[in-house]
């Protein structure tokens, strides 16, 4: 019974009500929204570069970091590939170097971040300016779009037999490799105990900042590769490429029961939280609400998956109080 | 064996006194190190450009900043609180919004009714900002992250329910004159933003509520123990910002004269990168007004050089990016230096 | 360190010294060659009611009775020391003072009326000032605002009044005779003049009371007599000083009074002149012994590790020992003696800047604990909660946790391994428990402790370091850490054994190195080693 219960008040479960409303919900505004196509193909694919940075980002949340730049990375990224293709290179020389130009900025805000002990909040926001800067300072306000069809599949086309964009394989992939590496592997393991206490993990013999590094490496890797397939959806490179983008991604990770100072967190958690994000987008552009409007609702369900268990821990600590006074006075 | 115990009590002395000096000097380095290079960057630029000399264009400067300036003073409270507002480019654009349509629909409307409009709407933004920091105990940097968002949702909603844009034809001349109107010879922007930087930094240095915000940012632990609110403080402080980004929002409006739903879109990155590069503590306990203010200055007058010297504006927020990381590690070098310069100093004493 | 000669000089400065009154000094010098009994001396030289007065007071933490029903008695112009070992409670009554702590049972009373402290303000208002060891200043703001903080001068428009509230601070200091000003920032100050910034904050709110915690832990010869000299000028003004501290040349040279406290309990009040330095180390040190569990036979092997000259700036200098195969070296000296910082240098967390460390003949560098970890050197931290668990993770999790690789394959835990691996020592250790998937805060301290014990011990050290490992559990438990710590060391292991609780070095240890101030002031046998003997190397003095 207890377990039951324990089982119906977990926060996953909460997230899985919330899909589901929302579904029921989009369904009543638009009869389109339950049909195939909507479910297979727009539904996991327009969301899908904040779907695949959510993935590091939930890493390095749980480490009790933060990456605010990876939108601006993500821009970046998008603008070298563009840049080089323009300039007639080859693709794969285009696509590596987009993803090294994420890598080097993921570890330049790993090196600002563990050489100088600077807090990643402070470090990151710096970079957003920068790294979209820099994105700014390659392309000006150009933009490159013609692309090879073979380029582009890789976001418009399908897997052959399915209705599944190329994209959401890569994102399928991604799940698993970091499902298993946060719930299964050293590394994970050694990621939530820096999230709950960073002294008691050094005292285990955890490099706390070399695994920072990796996490702030990997983030920026994996903002390239969103960057390079939201190339190829929109066909397009330009400097304000997915502006805006670190606000769903954390979102999403906040509203995946994932805690902000670090610690706790599933990825479980986190994949509902996408498919929620997923549907309320695509309700609201069904019912003609634009992509602005949108981020009305995105910017108060961060804040209410922050404040949300915060007010319902408050309530239970004056419960509990009243409880414990009416006890003594009884004793009394 | 006195002379020599006295020898040493005076070189301890000594050694102290410079110790202080030492601190203050470096403390004090920021605004000065901030004046040398504004008055290197005008010879250099000058030379290359001297029409970039002309009062004319340190008039141009100053206008460009001005409301900058505002929302930098409104962030400084903030900041020294050890928070930080990143709505303020949101609630900016929603003042703006709001108001020039408020005086596109009433053009008969006393002016003064408008602009107090507009800072209450700031107000109840930096409001309900201060609710969810102070009291919800949200971080701030989440909750106004998600503002951010949320406010300029607001703008879009607003703009696609009356107009999509302003423009300069649809308001009265007398708010636009806000902007152009000139006291004394000096254009009243500038004079609204000299006032509010004087009055705000006045407040922090006179009063009570203003020390006790460098107390919180200082040491939050310590300020509890001697009795200090620290969340009404701290609500106060985003409220303040709140106020100030809505009397900013009415300038912009009269400046800019055409405002729809993006104007001031990103402002946050440039004000935070002014009150960094002005040497207020991104951590909190230390900076000053006039630090804020003066590196809102140096940030409008590369930005004019960049204009006069024809190098692309796309440098521009690259350059607000690079200032707010060589900002804040300057700051890290500073204080490992200091502390390792004062631990040598005390060995050897 | 500080020889009684040198404390004298501390009279060099009287001469300097504002508001002097020669009179109480007069009496005093007058009467006390004489001997008194305390209630006499009390009548004599104090007037008869106590400033701060307490009476039966009780405080728990969490299963641990840190003061068990003590009375207390503080009168204005007497400089009150209160003495006893670590963990004997004096903190506990100096928080309880401040208003930090609110005791459990007992009254308290300020000036004959009964009072009930509920907030450090409150116990400002009241006129008590507390100088703790670590003073809480704004460092970014200077000397005259952290002394006038929240309570600034203002003139009659309500603008702060800086150039009066500088005048004041410059008086304030000035009757300190410090070399510092009312300008300067508080972030270069050292902790000594951190401590008379707190000191001129207690006179700018005409302080009546003047706790001082441990003031001088951190203060070099010069500075103590600096500090020596304020706290007897502020007696000559009628403040009633608490002077907590564990270096009793320090108490004989500036109390009028001392009292000692042992195991929470109130031991004795006497005037200084009634009292020696022996005398007072047998009441400091007369515990139990009963509750120990003493060590077993272990054969003493070879020499596994051996330090040398290991120094670290500031903090320990010129440390040397040897540690044996299946022996136990007790690390016995007072709080801040240096015993945690060179555990966490041979652990690597810190670095040392001279001297050589050798395992099993092999000179070694040790830059990481992870490297430590490699050279079978394992540490339990003494602060379980912030540096020994996850508090957060379950049993299991947390003993894994230091040996994540082993329990490892290609990066994947294999759970079956851990699980087992986990349940061994639970097992081993019998750690009391639902199961080893529960949480570890769900535990008792000494069943955390043990939870501790086994993720080092599944490291499968050679060299274990045991910081404090019964601090804060109850006594069954701590016996079975002992029992657990002696087989340990008859299977082999070498172990330092860092305790501030003596009857449990000089029980479990072959050995006992005592430190004093960063550097070894004694080592002695077991059969060499005694309460009283101990505590004088740990204090300091010569014998």
């Amino acid at each position: 019974m207890k377990r039951l219960r324990s089982l119906l008040f977990t926060w996953e479960t909460l997230l899985v009500l919330l899909l589901l409303i929302g579904c029921v919900i989009g369904s009543i505004l638009s009869p389109y929204f339950l049909s195939g196509f909507n479910l297979e193909y727009a539904l996991p694919s327009n969301i899908m570069e904040i779907a695949i940075m959510a993935l590091p980002m939930t890493m390095i949340i749980i480490a009790g970091e933060i990456d605010l730049s990876v939108a601006s990375v993500l821009g970046l990224a998008s603008v070298t590939l563009g840049f080089l293709w323009e300039r007639g290179n080859p693709m794969w020389l285009a696509i590596g170097a987009a993803l090294l130009v994420g890598v080097v900025a993921g570890y330049l805000n790993g090196l600002l971040v563990t050489k100088l002990a600077l807090p990643s909040l402070v470090v990151t926001i710096g970079t957003l300016a920068l790294y979209r800067g820099l994105a700014y300072v390659i392309l000006g306000d150009q933009a490159v779009s013609n692309f090879p069809t073979a380029f582009t599949n890789l976001g418009f086309g399908t897997i052959p037999g399915t209705q599944f964009p190329w994209s959401v394989l890569i994102f399928a992939t991604l799940v698993i490799i970091f499902a298993v590496i946060l719930h299964f592997s050293r590394l994970g393991r050694q990621l939530y105990a820096m999230g709950n206490n960073k002294e008691a993990a050094r005292f285990s013999g955890i490099n706390v900042n070399r695994i920072k590094l990796i996490l702030f490496v990997l983030s920026g890797g994996i903002a390239a590769l969103a960057g390079i397939i939201f190339t190829s959806r929109f066909s397009s490179a330009r400097p304000d490429n997915a502006v805006g983008f670190e606000l769903d991604v954390v979102t999403v990770v906040l509203l995946g029961g994932v805690n902000i100072f670090g610690g706790r967190g599933s990825l479980l958690g986190v994949i509902l939280a996408i498919f929620i994000l997923g549907v309320l987008q695509n309700a609201l552009s069904l019912v003609n609400i634009s992509g602005d409007i949108q981020s009305l609702a995105i910017g108060l369900l961060l804040i209410f998956s922050v404040l949300g268990p915060n007010i319902a821990r408050n309530i239970q600590a004056v419960i509990a109080r009243r409880r414990f006074a009416v006890g003594s006075s009884k004793q009394a | 064996m006195t002379t020599t115990s006295q020898d040493v009590e005076r070189t301890r002395q000594r050694s102290h006194v410079n110790q202080a000096r030492l601190i203050s000097r470096v403390s004090r380095v920021r605004e000065s190190g901030l004046l040398i290079a504004l008055i290197f960057i005008i010879i250099v630029v000058g030379i290359q450009a001297p029409r970039f000399l002309s009062v004319d264009n340190f008039v141009q400067i100053l206008l460009s900043v001005a409301i900058l300036a505002i929302v930098a003073v409104g962030e400084t409270l903030v900041v020294l609180t050890r928070n930080v507002d990143l709505s303020v480019g949101s609630m900016v654009g929603f003042t703006a919004f709001v108001t020039a349509y408020f005086f596109k629909e009433l053009p008969g409307i006393n002016l003064l009714l408008g602009i107090l409009l507009g800072c209450a709407l700031g107000l109840i933004l930096g409001i309900v900002n201060g609710l969810i920091v102070s009291f919800g105990r949200v971080p701030a940097i989440v909750a106004t992250l998600g503002t951010l968002y949320a406010y300029r949702g607001l703008v879009f909603i607003t703009a696609a329910n009356t107009t999509s844009q302003v423009n300069a034809s649809d308001v009265p001349a007398g708010y636009l004159a806000l902007a152009t109107t000139q006291i004394l010879g000096i254009p009243a922007l500038i004079l609204i933003a000299a006032i509010i930087a004087i009055i705000v930094g006045y407040f922090l240095r006179s009063s009570h509520a203003g020390r006790q915000l460098y107390a919180i940012g200082s040491n939050p632990d310590a300020a509890n123990v001697i009795g200090i609110r620290k969340e009404r403080l701290v609500f106060g402080a985003f409220a303040a910002s709140g106020l100030l980004c809505g009397l900013a929002g009415v300038l912009w409006g009269a400046r800019y004269a055409t405002v729809d739903a993006t104007n001031a879109t990103g402002l946050e990155l440039q004000v935070i990168a002014a009150v960094v590069v002005g040497g207020v503590n991104i951590f909190g306990g230390s900076g000053t007004i006039l630090g804020a203010v003066l590196g809102a200055i140096v940030l409008g007058t590369v930005e004019n050089a960049l204009n006069i010297l024809n190098i692309s504006q796309f440098w521009l927020q690259a350059l607000y990016g690079a200032a707010i990381i060589g900002a804040v590690v300057l700051d890290a070098l500073i204080t490992r230096w200091l502390q390792r310069t004062i631990l040598a100093r005390r060995k050897k004493a | 360190m500080y020889s009684s000669k040198q404390i004298s000089k501390g009279s060099f400065f009287l001469p300097k010294l504002k508001r002097f009154n020669p009179l109480i000094t007069i009496v005093r010098r007058a009467i006390s060659p004489v001997k008194l009994t305390p209630e006499e001396w009390i009548k004599v030289i104090k007037p008869a009611e106590p400033i701060v007065e307490l009476h039966g007071i009780s405080k728990q933490f969490g299963g641990v009775q840190a003061l068990r029903g003590v009375d207390f008695q503080l009168f204005p112009a007497e400089v009150h020391a209160l003495v006893g070992e670590n963990g004997a409670g004096k903190s506990t009554l100096v928080k309880i003072l401040a208003g930090i702590h609110r005791p459990d049972e007992g009254s308290l009373k300020v000036d004959g009326k009964a009072i009930e402290l509920r907030s450090p303000t409150q116990a400002q208002s009241l006129g008590i000032a507390v100088v703790q060891q670590e003073p809480m200043l704004f460092p970014d703001l200077d000397v005259a605002e952290n002394v006038f903080m929240a309570r600034q001068p203002r003139d009659r428009f309500g603008r702060i009044d800086w150039k009066r509230m500088y005048r004041e601070v410059d008086q304030l200091l000035a009757s300190l005779d410090v070399s510092f000003s009312s300008h300067t920032p508080v972030q270069g100050l050292s902790i000594a003049e951190q401590q008379l910034v707190e000191i001129a904050k207690a006179l700018s709110i005409q302080a009546r009371v003047l706790v001082l915690d441990e003031p001088t832990a951190a203060l070099s010869a010069h500075e103590v007599d600096e500090l020596f000299a304020i706290v007897k000028q502020l007696r000559e003004r009628g403040v009633a000083i608490l002077f907590v501290s564990h270096r009793l040349d320090e108490v004989f040279a500036i109390a009028d009074r001392l009292t000692v406290f042992r195991d929470g309990t109130h031991i004795i009040t006497t005037p200084v002149s009634q009292i020696t330095t022996e005398e007072t180390i047998k009441h400091m040190v007369g515990r139990e012994l009963s509750n120990f569990f003493p060590k077993g036979e272990a054969e003493i092997g070879e020499v596994v590790l051996e330090v040398r000259h290991l120094t670290r700036p500031g903090v320990f200098a010129d440390v040397n020992f040897q540690l044996h195969r299946g022996e136990i070296l007790g690390f016995a000296g007072l709080m801040g003696a240096g015993r945690t910082e060179v555990a966490r240098v041979l652990f690597g967390i810190d670095q040392a800047a001279n001297g050589e460390i050798w395992l099993k003949g092999k000179q070694v560098r040790i830059r990481s604990p992870q490297q430590a970890m490699n050279y079978g050197i394992a540490y339990v931290p003494e602060d379980r909660h912030q540096q020994g668990l996850i508090m957060n993770f379950s049993i299991a999790t947390n003993i894994t946790l230091s040996i994540l690789q082993k329990v490892s394959h290609l990066g994947l835990i294999n759970p079956n391994q851990e699980q087992q691996i986990a349940q061994e020592y639970a097992n081993q250790l019998s750690i009391r428990t639902s199961g080893i998937g529960q949480l570890v805060n769900a535990l008792s301290g000494g069943n955390q402790q043990k939870v501790v014990l086994s993720k080092w011990l599944a490291t499968n050290p050679s060299v274990l370091i045991l910081d404090e490992p019964t601090r804060g559990i109850d006594v069954g438990a701590k016996a079975e850490v002992h029992r657990i710590t002696s087989d340990l060391a008859s299977r082999g292991l070498a172990i330092i054994l860092i305790s501030s609780e003596l009857p449990e070095v000089l029980a479990m240890a072959d050995r006992v190195v005592v430190l004093h101030e960063g550097s070894i002031s004694g080592t002695f046998t077991r059969s060499e080693a005694t309460q009283e003997r101990v505590m004088f190397a740990a204090t300091g003095q010569d014998r």
